[in-house]
């Protein structure tokens, strides 16, 4: 349809406006230290019905050992790299791990039905919205944070930006995206009956946030 | 006391019309505050019905004929909060381009609603001589958006003693005249000023207080034809009428 | 039978359900409430808007050009991009893609740009299997209606209503007015339609020039299913929703979920920029993007109308339209309800078919007051009536200008004109109405149906200001 490509810019730049837009002009920052973006994100997750736990750098796994075997979530779904591999290592007899290392088309009726939990790393974390900040990769498929009933991100306290226009300006994300890129803020929710809210529509029921550090 | 010692006072087509007491009495609570009050004579409307209906030649043209009766530098009173609107944010759309354009943007930089002219301009003092009353008050769409100055009947209302005011649901939102929308929908207009004047009687105020006579005469319409029905209920004033009957 | 009067049936219809009506000012009222708790400070909210403002309109200037850097750092993605200048192209590109790929169902998340082109019933009518998978689109397709919200769409139904629904068409899942366990039926559902799909499709809130990238603002996370999921996605969008820079997007974000639905953000802010890459395990192995133009590159030409195109579909407007509360958006009669419909339809779709809806319209000025991006709903709308009734106005190419004048009511504003254009007229008019005013009529159509009726004063302002002893000039 390239036709319909040269039509519609010639029409976009027949009918420019004549107005020259003054340009935005962004907020400053709010200059949060690191024990407020802590604390100002855990508020905002645990707003939205998100579990968050500071553990020290070393316990984490036995944190899950302790706590996800007692509400009964056995079947537990790792990527590759090091978190992985710690988990894989220190997980209590109870735990039935899967490893996604193959193609999703492979397996795809036993992610959706035979994984209780996934654990994940995140890249950073934004203070002033509660969020997550995900980089899906080879290592830790973009379905982990997504399916599994309980997503379990793990985040270095360091990581903790003050929103997401400081992460994208420090990161320096304009010279290059991943594949994809995401903001997670609670676990999955909808409005659509009566602006009711409801956990649990699509995506995780649970989201556990643990910051190491 | 005032820094205006004149000012023009534009009455504009539905006070001079339906509701001359209420217009009257604003002309007297400036002439009590040692205002110079200037009624010119060939005043009729400020364009607004047909400017809202799409028709801008025809509210162009009467408009174009209200700028004779505004020419000294002195303040133009407008007892209208959508009247007021219309002139100092639509003369601006409406004579763009037009070879009298500064004279109308001149007259619409100097146009004040009543209660603003009375609240920021005169810092009026007011002293109730009235008996015990309950009000609530409408604030016209037009005096909250267009003008921002929502606060001034609320600030007139309260220096009132007596006056107790209520506030109803949902105090924002439009009462459904809109010009010409209460003819051409008329049934979602009667469905709006239902819910606005059920939401004004549950408060349990024995009269409405309002800024605009469009407003006005919309909700004080639907208490007449309410009461009607069902007896006794609100009426609806115009905020100047009210605050001369109560202090003068 | 014409707009005007297929207009005033819906319109009737709705003001006869009350259902309808309760379900809708509960909802609005909950919606408004939780907007206004995320901005507590007027300052900060007025600041957001501005900026807000100028990112979308500094966009719509550049438009051309940042659509060809979208589709060149697309492309080097490894996105196709695709440019429809209608439905029936957008629609038939679509349909060549899922046919190309052997796909025969598909996943969709929300998209108001779908519903401009009736894409489910052009798949649906070629044997492919469309199913919402957005809670509220979901409970809308099941019931065969429109969306009557842009962002909620079934939110003219009460939970009792989406009960019946389910009930009706899953008998086997225990009948419940439960909203948790509506939802965690719906989740059931739809997790095997997930599984199972050969294709998603989707909307884009922001397309990202600078680096190819679709952002997609959610809750739910079928949105992220839809576009992860399936081995192909195939995302749909308006020309107008290009920005420039990645940095362009925190404000507009942010203030599009506090705007829309009262939160500090979403729970899913998805950003996609390639499809599947060798070595990752998931995700569509191919991506497109369908740039629909549809009427909206006509709209540009005129400096006032164009600030329409910085809409940017968070609803607020509607959520606080004194009118839409009292219809809901299905009266409307258009994909587009409320105030940004009433500017934006007849824009896109010509004022002969549709232009009566900027009738439905107070002039209250709630919309522009709380609009993110600040468009002023009422000055556009207010220009459409003016178009709508004359031939002559301007040179702007709105389809059928001038097709909703009428001569009678024509006449009468010229009579009107002539009376309040000359004082001396004027005041033989006012005076005899004051002396006649006995002959006022009781019943004027519409008005007296809900009102008494206005009646004239004994005597005008003019002859009290003067027995007064006010000053004449």
């Amino acid at each position: 349809m390239s036709d319909a490509r040269a039509n519609i810019l010639t029409r976009l730049r027949a009918n420019r406006p004549q107005t020259v837009p003054t340009p935005p002009v962004y907020a400053k920052p709010l200059g949060w230290d690191r024990a407020r973006r802590i604390d100002e994100f855990s508020t905002r997750m645990q707003a939205v019905r998100g579990e968050v736990h500071r553990v020290g750098d070393g316990d984490w796994v036995g944190w899950i050992n302790r706590e996800l075997l007692a509400r009964g979530l056995r079947r537990a779904l790792l990527g590759h790299g090091a978190i992985a591999d710690a988990f894989a290592a220190g997980a209590a007899d109870g735990f039935e791990i899967t490893r996604y290392d193959r193609p999703i088309e492979d397996w795809k009726n036993a992610l959706f039905h035979d994984v209780d939990f996934a654990i994940t790393g995140a890249r950073a974390a934004l203070a002033e919205s509660g969020s997550l900040v995900l980089w899906p990769s080879a290592q830790e498929p973009r379905l982990m944070s997504l399916v599994p009933p309980l997503h379990v991100a793990l985040l270095d306290a360091d990581q903790l930006f003050e929103n997401f226009a400081e992460l994208i300006d420090k990161q320096g994300w304009s010279g290059g995206m991943p594949t994809n890129a995401l903001l997670i803020s609670g676990p999955s929710k909808t409005a659509d009956i009566e602006q009711t809210l409801a956990y649990g529509i699509h995506g995780p029921k649970e989201l556990i946030t643990l910051i190491l550090g | 006391m005032s820094t205006a010692k004149q000012i023009y006072y534009f009455a504009t087509c539905l006070v001079d019309l339906l509701y001359p007491k209420a217009g009257l009495a604003g002309m007297q609570l400036l002439r009590r505050e040692g205002v110079e009050v200037i009624f010119p004579h060939d005043q009729t409307c400020c364009g607004q019905p047909a400017f809202n209906s799409g028709y801008r030649d025809e509210a162009l043209a009467v408009a174009r004929a209200q700028l004779a009766c505004f020419k000294r530098e002195i303040p133009v009173v407008v007892p209208s909060g959508s009247c007021g609107g219309m002139i100092r944010q639509h003369w601006a759309e409406l004579f763009a381009g037009q070879p009298d354009e500064a004279q109308a943007l001149a007259v619409a930089g100097r146009t004040y609603e009543l209660t603003e002219f009375l609240v920021d301009v005169l810092h009026i003092r007011l002293t109730d001589l009235g008996e015990p009353l309950k009000v609530a008050i409408h604030t016209s769409c037009s005096a909250r958006r267009e003008m921002g100055v929502a606060d001034r009947i609320e600030a007139l209302v309260g220096q009132l003693d007596k006056v107790e005011v209520l506030t109803q649901e949902r105090k924002a939102e439009c009462c459904g005249f809109g010009g010409t929308f209460a003819i051409k929908q008329a049934d979602v207009s009667g469905a709006m000023v239902k819910d606005k004047t059920d939401a004004l009687r549950a408060t349990g105020a024995q009269r409405v207080i309002s800024q605009d006579c469009g407003c006005l005469m919309n909700i004080g319409g639907a208490f007449e034809k309410q009461h009607a029905r069902q007896g006794d209920g609100p009426t609806a004033q115009h905020v100047a009428e009210f605050l001369w009957e109560r202090t003068a | 039978m014409n707009q005007a009067r297929a207009f005033h049936h819906r319109i009737d219809k709705a003001l006869h359900d009350d259902q309808l009506r309760r379900n809708f000012r509960s909802a609005l009222s909950g919606i408004q409430a939780k907007r206004e708790i995320q901005f507590p400070d007027d300052t900060q909210l007025q600041a957001l808007r501005e900026q807000a403002r100028a990112v979308r309109a500094s966009a719509l200037i550049h438009q051309p050009e940042l659509l060809e850097r979208l589709e060149a750092n697309l492309t080097a993605n490894g996105i196709q991009v695709h440019w429809a200048e209608d439905p029936e192209q957008a629609n038939a590109i679509i349909y060549g893609i899922l046919e190309a790929a052997k796909a025969r169902s598909v996943v969709k998340g929300k998209s108001m740009v779908s519903e401009e082109t009736g894409l489910n019933q052009y798949l649906e009518e070629r044997d492919i299997e469309v199913i919402e998978s957005d809670l509220g689109e979901f409970i809308i397709q099941l019931a065969h209606e429109p969306p009557s919200h842009i962002v909620a769409p079934a939110i003219h139904k009460n939970r009792r209503e989406v009960a019946e629904l389910f009930h009706r068409f899953y008998p086997d899942i225990p009948y419940t007015e439960d909203i948790d366990q509506l939802t965690q039926s719906a989740r059931l559902i739809l997790r095997e339609k997930f599984a199972g799909a050969d294709a998603g499709i989707s909307g884009v809130n922001f397309a990202v020039a600078e680096t190819g990238t679709l952002c997609l603002v959610e809750n739910e996370g079928n949105g992220r299913l839809s576009t992860t999921a399936p081995r192909l996605h195939i995302a749909i969008t308006g020309v107008e929703k290009v920005v420039e820079k990645l940095s362009d997007v925190p404000p507009l974000l942010e203030i599009l979920t506090k705007s829309a639905t009262g939160q500090p953000i979403t729970t899913y802010f998805n950003m996609i920029s390639k499809p599947r890459q060798p070595g990752e395990l998931d995700g569509p192995e191919a991506v497109h993007l369908v740039l629909l133009d549809n009427g909206r590159s006509r709209i540009r030409i005129d400096a006032e109308l164009l600030d329409t195109l910085r809409c940017i579909r968070c609803g607020t407007c509607i959520n606080y339209c004194p009118v839409y509360v009292q219809l809901g958006g299905h009266a409307y009669g258009t994909v587009y309800p409320g105030p940004i419909g009433i500017a934006l339809e007849p824009q896109r779709l010509g004022l002969d078919q549709v232009g009566t809806l900027t009738s439905a319209c107070t002039m209250c000025g709630a919309c522009a007051e709380v609009c993110p991006v600040k468009i002023p709903l009422p000055t556009l709308i207010n220009r459409l009536r003016a178009e709508a009734v004359n031939l002559q106005r301007t040179s702007t190419p709105l389809a059928g200008r001038g097709s909703l004048r009428k001569p009678g009511e024509a006449s009468i504003w010229k009579i009107w004109q002539r009376l309040y254009s000359s004082p001396g007229l004027y005041r033989l008019f006012s005076f005899a109405a004051t002396r006649m005013r006995w002959l006022t009529p009781v019943s004027l159509g519409g008005w007296t149906r809900y009102r008494s009726a206005p009646r004239p004063a004994a005597r005008t302002l003019h002859e009290l200001a003067r027995q007064e002893g006010f000053r004449h000039e």
